[in-house]
């Protein structure tokens, strides 16, 4: 027995209720945070990830409330991410009870914000999410580009270039979404995974297309992630956290 | 009413540990006060300590000292049970590795190393550094704070860093990655760990209560 590969559910939250959208756009409601936090960790989650996607407001006093409401009944590490611009709403979140934090368009328009944030709280809290798509044409070698805003803007920065910076930077784990396969249902960027995974020495969250357990065995073996995050497979209860690790299991993928 | 201090010296987050402590002490029916402090005269009044720490070894060793929560923790061990928890674990050693080498408090003989670079799986893919996730731990001492959960059970790891204990210190838990490594050790009024139990979700919440009625003795 050795360390076991981590099933994370995923959390995207607007205004206090759980929600996921294709692609961000027909949001389904999925309930109470707490609620489902609490059920997923009673299966057998390994993690959670909590992403407030509230765009109205830099109001985070909701999430603030939500975080520590969890973080009573949850024992095992809630990483949550959002709107994270400030060394003071990092530490507002640890304040609430998160164990890590994740930062995704404020790397971008401050790197030096990830040095400062892992300078301050340890590199063992800081994820970086990076948002990537595919930017090559068909027949030349693959590249993909960070984007921002939802998929929406273009950064111009070389997704693997990007990651090894930001570990260079202190970032403890990285958190890799491809905007490409996001809410498609139709399996992670397992090319974009690998090259991620191989390129640093942290370990990598694979995330974005899950719509079965098959992508969650492929994004380990054949896209080296360490961890798997998904949120509507579990979210409309296609799947329960320990069909996921039964399937892992008989997978030859050690699971806890 | 069980008066318990999470010895706080301004690195990170605390509130975890503390949320479990009371959780657990909600569980059973006790009467609990958990402190989040850093003020010598509660850590003294204190029934029970817990030595958490998270982050840099050089800038934690350097609040320790600057605190004297180092002589504080020499004076305390004497009259009540410690739970040390994975810096917290690291600090009582020798020395440390890290940050191109760091004395440490030095209560526990031994130094603590950083996992090798280059080590690699059984399917050869290189091992990710920190160590981050849910590994099996082997008890090698029957221990009160083992109570309860059984043999290979997993708990919460986050580190880069592990204790290498010299000869004297008693190894009361071992893990693997993929060299094997002290999970835990224990002493007189002492019990460290380098995973998270307050992380562990029902094993760790076990080891939390247990330490909650520990009398300080093997």
């Amino acid at each position: 027995m050795s360390l076991a590969k981590r099933i994370i559910p995923c959390l995207d939250c607007d205004n206090g209720r759980v929600v996921k959208g294709v692609k961000f756009v027909d949001i389904r409601d999925a309930g109470d945070p707490v609620e489902i936090a609490k059920r997923y960790c009673d299966q057998g989650a390994d993690e959670i990830t909590f992403l407030d996607i509230t765009a109205s407001s830099d109001d985070r006093s909701t999430t603030i409330q939500t975080v520590e409401a969890i973080a009573s009944e949850v024992f095992i590490p809630l990483t949550v991410g959002g709107g994270i611009r400030k060394l003071q709403d990092i530490r507002n979140m640890l304040n609430a009870g998160a164990d890590k934090v994740g930062i995704n368009t404020s790397a971008v328009i401050n790197p030096d914000f990830v040095r400062e944030a892992a300078e301050h709280f340890g590199s063992q809290c800081i994820v970086v999410a990076i948002d990537a798509k595919c930017v090559s044409q068909p027949g030349e070698t693959q590249r993909w580009e960070i984007f921002t805003h939802g998929g929406r803007k273009a950064t111009g920065l070389d997704a693997i270039e990007w990651a090894q910076r930001m570990v260079n930077y202190g970032a403890g784990e990285l958190l890799l979404t491809s905007m490409d396969r996001d809410g498609t249902k139709s399996g992670f960027d397992l090319e974009l995974n690998r090259a991620i995974s191989e390129a640093v020495s942290v370990p990598v969250i694979a995330s974005g297309g899950v719509g079965n357990l098959q992508h969650l065995v492929d994004g380990i073996k054949i896209g080296k992630a360490d961890a798997v995050l998904a949120a509507s497979i579990f979210h409309f209860g296609e799947y329960t956290i320990p069909q996921a690790k039964t399937y892992l299991r008989e997978h030859g993928i050690e699971v806890r | 009413m069980t008066h318990l201090a999470v010895i706080d010296y301004g690195m990170g987050n605390l509130h975890s540990v503390a949320k479990a402590l009371e959780h657990v002490g909600a569980r059973a029916g006790q009467t609990l006060r958990v402190d989040v402090s850093g003020d010598p005269a509660v850590l003294r009044s204190a029934d029970r300590l817990i030595f958490p720490g998270v982050g840099a070894i050089r800038d934690c060793m350097a609040e320790i000292r600057r605190l004297g929560i180092d002589a504080l923790l020499r004076e305390q061990l004497q009259q009540k049970p410690v739970l040390a928890i994975c810096v917290g674990m690291q600090a009582l050693m020798q020395r440390s590795e890290e940050n191109g080498g760091v004395d440490c408090i030095g209560l526990c003989e031994g130094n603590v190393r950083r996992f090798a670079f280059d080590a690699r799986d059984a399917e050869g893919n290189v091992l990710k550094v920190p160590h981050m996730g849910w590994s099996p731990v082997r008890q090698t001492l029957a221990h009160p704070l083992w109570q309860g959960i059984a043999d290979d059970e997993r708990f919460y790891f986050v580190h880069s860093y592990y204790v290498d204990p010299a000869a004297s210190v008693t190894v009361a838990g071992t893990s693997e990655y993929p060299q094997r490594f002290c999970a835990a050790l224990a002493a007189p009024n002492l019990f460290a760990v380098q995973f998270h139990p307050e992380k562990s979700q029902r094993n760790g919440l076990q080891l939390l209560q247990n330490f909650l009625s520990w009398n300080g003795q093997a």
